[in-house]
Parts: C-alpha cells; sequence; structure tokens
C-alpha cells in the first residue's frame, strides 16, 4: 500500500492508509469499550471460578494439607481458579456477530488491515484477561495466599494467565472465522473440559494414578499449572515456569495457525 | 469513475454477474436498476472490493479492483443493502471508529463526525446505542460512516429499502446534496422504479446478470413508448375524438370503454392544448390524467416481466 492521500474536492479531510498499530489499537478498542455493554461474557466465569475455588478449599484443604506438613492447598487451587477464570474468554462471540450483521464486512471495505482486525480483538482479550484474573489474586491474598516470588511475580503470574487464556481463544476465532455459528463457537467450550480436567487440577500430580496420570502428562495445562503454582509456592523455580510458557507457546502456535488460516479464509473475496 | 469491461462471477453452476460493461463518469449518479436476484449486490461486491471478479476487470477511480484492492477501498464508501452497524456501540463511537480505520487522526476524526451529524440529521441520537436507533436513523448512520472519509465514490446497495416515505426521501434529499454539493460520484442500485427516475443521470436495467439496457431514464422511457394523456368526461366521447385529433404532437386519440386516451410523445407539453381543446369544445370533463412511460414499462419490453416490487407504479396525475 503506497503513503498516497486521496484528493476529494469535498473536504480536506480524506482517506489514508493507517499505521499498523493504528488499526489494532482502533479495532482492540473497539473490543474492550463494548465490554461494559456486555458483561455477561465476563462476570460469569469470575464468578465460577471464585466459586470452585472456595467450595475445593474448603472440601479438600484439611485433606491435603494432612496429607502433606507444609503444603498450602489454598495457593495451590488458586492457580486452577485462575484458568478457570480466563480460559475460554473471549471476544470471538462478538466477532460472529459482526460476521452475521455484516459488519464485518464494512470493516473489510476500509484499508484496515486484515491481521489487524484478529490481533487487535487479541489484544483485547489479553487486556481483559489480565483483568478478570485480579479479583481472584485478591481473593486468594486476602485468604493467606504468600507469593513466594513477591510483586514481580504477581506480575509474572497475572502474565501467564492472559497469555493461556489468549492461546485458548485461538480456538474460538478459528470456529468463528471459518463457521460465522455462535453455537459453534459455544461447541469450543468442549475443549475446556479436558484441557483443564484431565490434570492437576485438584490435587498434585504426583498423587494423580494410571490413566489419568499419563494424559496429564501429555496435557499443556498441567505445565502451566506447575508454572504458576511454582511463582506461589516455591519461588523462581525457571524449569516450572519456562515449561508453562513453553506450553502457552505451543498450544498458541496450533491455534493461532488455525485462527489466522480462518481469517484468511473469510476475507478472501471468495 | 468506475469502469468494468466483460465482469463476471459465477458462484458455482451459477452465474450470478455475466459480462459487464459499465462506464460511469466522474460526478455522476449512475442508477443500477434490476429485480431482487438480479445481480445488483454481487456487481457492488466486486466493485466494493469484498467479492473477486471470476471473469473481466473493473477499475473505481482508477485502481483495478482485484489487484489493487486497497487502493479502492481509500477512494470509496458504501452502505450495502442491510445497515451494517454495530448495534452496541454509539454512532458517535461508530463513525470515530470508521474515521481511525481510514487513517484520520483522532481531531480530525472528531471534526468529521461532527459534520457528518449535520449533514444525516443523527442530532441527539449519536451519543445512544445503535440498536435503539430506527430504520431510517440506522440507514442514514449507515450513509455518514461510508461518507467519514470523504469518498471519491459512493456505492449505495439499495439504500432505500424498508424505509417509510418519509426516511426514503431524506436519503434522496442526502443523495442529491452529495452528488451537487461535493461532486461525489454515486453508483445506486435499486429495485424501486421511482427511486431510479428521481435520483439517477443515467440507468443501467440489469436483468439475469446481464445489462439489458442503459441511458438516461428520459431515454430509456421514450425508447419504448408514449405517453398517455386518459380523459373522463359526461359528455359522449365521439365529440372529444373529433375535438382532440387534429392538436399538434397528438399521435392518436381512441376511447376504450368509458375513457378517452390520448396518445402522445411528449405529455407534459400536449396535455395543456388538450384541456384547452376540450374547453373550447364545451366537452365537460370529469379528469383528465396524465400517465407517463415509467422504468417498469421499459423492463417490460426489455425482458418480458415487470420488476417485483412492493412499490406502486409511479404516475402523473394532474386533475383538470
Amino acid at each position: 500500500m503506497t503513503a498516497a492521500t486521496v484528493p476529494h474536492t469535498g473536504g480536506a479531510i480524506t482517506a489514508r492508509p493507517a499505521g499498523a498499530v493504528q488499526d489494532v489499537v482502533a479495532i482492540a478498542g473497539r473490543a474492550l469499550r463494548a465490554v461494559p455493554k456486555d458483561l455477561e461474557s465476563v462476570v460469569p466465569p469470575v464468578l465460577i471460578a471464585v466459586f470452585f475455588f472456595l467450595v475445593n478449599i474448603g472440601t479438600l484443604k484439611g485433606l491435603t494439607e494432612g496429607a502433606a506438613a507444609g503444603f498450602d492447598y489454598t495457593a495451590f487451587q488458586m492457580a486452577t481458579a485462575i484458568l478457570l477464570g480466563v480460559t475460554g474468554v473471549s471476544r470471538a462471540p462478538a466477532l460472529v456477530i459482526d460476521v452475521q450483521d455484516g459488519y464485518l464486512d464494512r470493516l473489510l471495505m476500509t484499508p484496515v488491515r486484515r491481521g489487524a482486525i484478529l490481533v487487535g480483538h487479541l489484544t483485547a482479550d489479553v487486556a481483559i484477561a489480565a483483568a478478570l484474573t485480579v479479583p481472584i489474586i485478591a481473593l486468594g491474598l486476602i485468604l493467606g495466599v504468600d507469593f513466594a516470588t513477591g510483586p514481580l511475580g504477581i506480575l509474572v503470574f497475572i502474565a501467564m494467565s492472559a497469555l493461556w487464556s489468549l492461546a485458548f481463544a485461538g480456538f474460538g476465532y478459528a470456529i468463528a472465522l471459518k463457521t460465522g455459528n455462535p453455537a459453534a463457537v459455544q461447541s469450543s467450550f468442549l475443549l475446556f473440559f479436558p484441557f483443564l480436567f484431565l490434570t492437576s487440577s485438584y490435587v498434585p500430580r504426583d498423587q494423580l494414578t494410571g490413566w489419568l496420570d499419563t494424559v496429564a502428562g501429555l496435557n499443556p495445562v498441567t505445565y502451566i499449572l506447575d508454572g504458576l503454582r511454582a511463582l506461589t509456592l516455591s519461588g523462581w523455580d525457571w524449569s516450572a515456569i519456562g515449561g508453562g510458557f513453553l506450553a502457552i507457546g505451543i498450544v498458541a502456535s496450533i491455534s493461532m495457525s488455525l485462527c489466522f488460516a480462518a481469517l484468511r479464509g473469510r476475507v478472501a473475496q471468495t | 469513475m468506475i469502469e468494468a469491461t466483460g465482469l463476471s462471477r459465477a458462484f458455482s453452476e451459477h452465474d450470478a454477474v455475466r459480462g459487464l460493461d459499465l462506464q460511469v463518469e466522474p460526478g455522476e449518479i449512475y442508477g443500477f436498476l434490476g429485480p431482487n436476484g438480479a445481480g445488483k449486490s454481487t456487481t457492488v461486491r466486486m466493485l466494493c472490493t469484498l467479492l473477486a471478479p471470476t471473469g473481466g476487470r473493473a477499475t473505481v477511480a482508477g485502481f483495478d479492483v482485484a489487484t489493487e484492492p486497497d487502493q479502492v477501498r481509500l477512494r470509496i464508501g458504501a452502505a450495502l443493502q442491510e445497515a451494517s452497524l454495530d448495534p452496541k456501540q454509539t454512532g458517535r463511537e461508530l463513525l470515530h471508529l470508521q474515521g481511525r480505520l481510514y487513517g484520520l487522526s483522532r481531531r480530525d476524526a472528531a471534526t468529521r463526525v461532527a459534520e457528518l451529524t449535520t449533514l444525516v440529521d443523527i442530532g441527539d441520537a449519536l451519543d445512544r446505542a445503535i440498536g435503539t436507533y430506527s430504520g431510517g436513523m440506522a440507514r442514514r448512520l449507515d450513509l455518514a460512516a461510508a461518507l467519514v472519509h470523504n469518498p471519491t465514490v459512493l456505492f449505495l446497495d439499495e439504500p432505500t429499502t424498508g424505509l417509510d416515505p418519509m426516511s426514503r426521501a431524506k436519503v434522496w434529499e442526502e443523495v442529491r446534496r452529495l452528488n451537487e454539493q461535493l461532486g461525489m460520484t454515486v453508483f445506486l442500485t435499486t429495485q424501486y422504479l421511482e427511486e431510479a427516475d428521481a435520483l439517477a443521470d443515467r440507468v443501467g436495467i440489469i436483468d439475469g446478470g446481464s445489462l439489458v439496457a442503459e441511458g438516461t431514464p428520459d431515454a430509456l422511457k421514450r425508447s419504448v413508448g408514449q405517453d398517455l394523456i386518459i380523459i373522463h368526461t359526461d359528455s359522449g366521447p365521439e365529440a372529444a375524438v373529433r375535438a382532440l385529433g387534429s392538436i399538434e404532437g397528438v399521435t392518436s386519440v381512441e376511447s376504450v370503454d368509458d375513457e378517452i386516451l390520448v396518445s402522445t410523445a411528449d405529455g407534459a407539453v400536449t396535455i395543456g392544448p388538450v384541456a384547452i381543446a376540450l374547453g373550447k369544445h364545451d366537452i365537460a370533463v370529469r379528469d383528465l390524467t396524465l400517465r407517463t412511460t415509467t422504468l417498469d414499462d421499459v423492463f417490460l419490453e426489455l425482458t418480458g416481466s415487470r420488476i417485483q416490487n412492493d412499490e406502486p407504479t409511479p404516475t402523473e396525475e394532474v386533475l383538470v
């Protein structure tokens, strides 16, 4: 695209190619402005996460801490609660509505970079996911969780959680752009169950047995939980933290490939 | 400003647009008239870079829609068949976002939003969620969104479908103003005959994906028929037939049932002498109606069928 200003007799203000950053910021800004008008997409996940956080602590804290001296089950469970809260939270359903309402066509008739439409939404998702971790972490702190890595560890904890949310969101966008069907996007929620429950969500990995231990070993969420728990329970354990980021990277490479391929198909003028 | 040569688009086995040749001049309002499914919207989607042609080529503002779509997008604005709006944004948010996506600075985007508020008469509703807008307001906002970057070419795909007559008149007024004051080239698709008649400098008639006729509305109408003056009298028809037969411009006078039908090449010119002649011969006229040839008559002549829509056939009535 050449940096030309379009001449027009009717007014001095005319179109010109916007920069990639302006494109992304504009799309992300719109996605973020929509959140307060669409609270049902963000409030229930946090409430569910808080609910299970409290219930699981109430149910299993005595059992687990009694079995292993010095074990902090509240800190252990906070990582699970965080992932419950941020997994599957995205603006993908809103993008489907854009497809259905024709608003995506309006965007596609502008010179906006096609990739920026997706990157803008994903950027907003990261910000939303980061914000959703705050009340859960605050609850954890109130319940006595102590971050072994200190304030910086809290920031890394939030970053890892938000990046996982982003990696998972890619599947929703892939389905949204491929199908343009809200029901199909909702079905991506099914991926949530094997990711979050066939892993060390409730008890440490060494307590898992048989097939579940095998599956948990293959589940990237296991390593993300290990990384998050290391930040609260054991300090800067770079092996665990790095493993968590690596697991996120592997999932993201798959989901982003799928969603950008779906975007190319959607805007291919076919 | 818009040129198409052999422009075609096929979907699987179906040819939606077949070998379309178009030439729209700068500053012209070009009406693209045809029934549902004729290929109007597919043509617009190709010219707006949303759909790739499967044959032929087209340029808009000098740039090829298939190979230089980014350049085309900078120069066009479009309001598609259904208002393409986000119901959760406010009108102001939507227009501002449009401005930013067209590379406008925040200040320029705000300036354009203020200008467009006046232009499309949205007023206080600009800060309300679009989901609360009436159909007419949504259409006008859609038009404003198409204009935020001062495009050179404006595409309007059935801009008044589903609107009440008052909202329709407002849209027409805006289109005329944009064309007259800004010199904007307007490509307008419609299935409403009177819309093409009222707005377009030239009309292209499309049927089955092909252009079947093109010209000014008047030229198209004159190419297929004559105006008709219809008279009901309380006197016998024979006297009227005798009185009118010798008037200059009258092609024929017939008495059919209780009507006297006067055919003429130019009804607007002939109706005066006809009324005078009737008065001079003391013929008591109950009513006198001028019915001009319509674009529907043109469509019927060219395709053998009428354009289907719910609108009444436009007529001009002059009562004496």
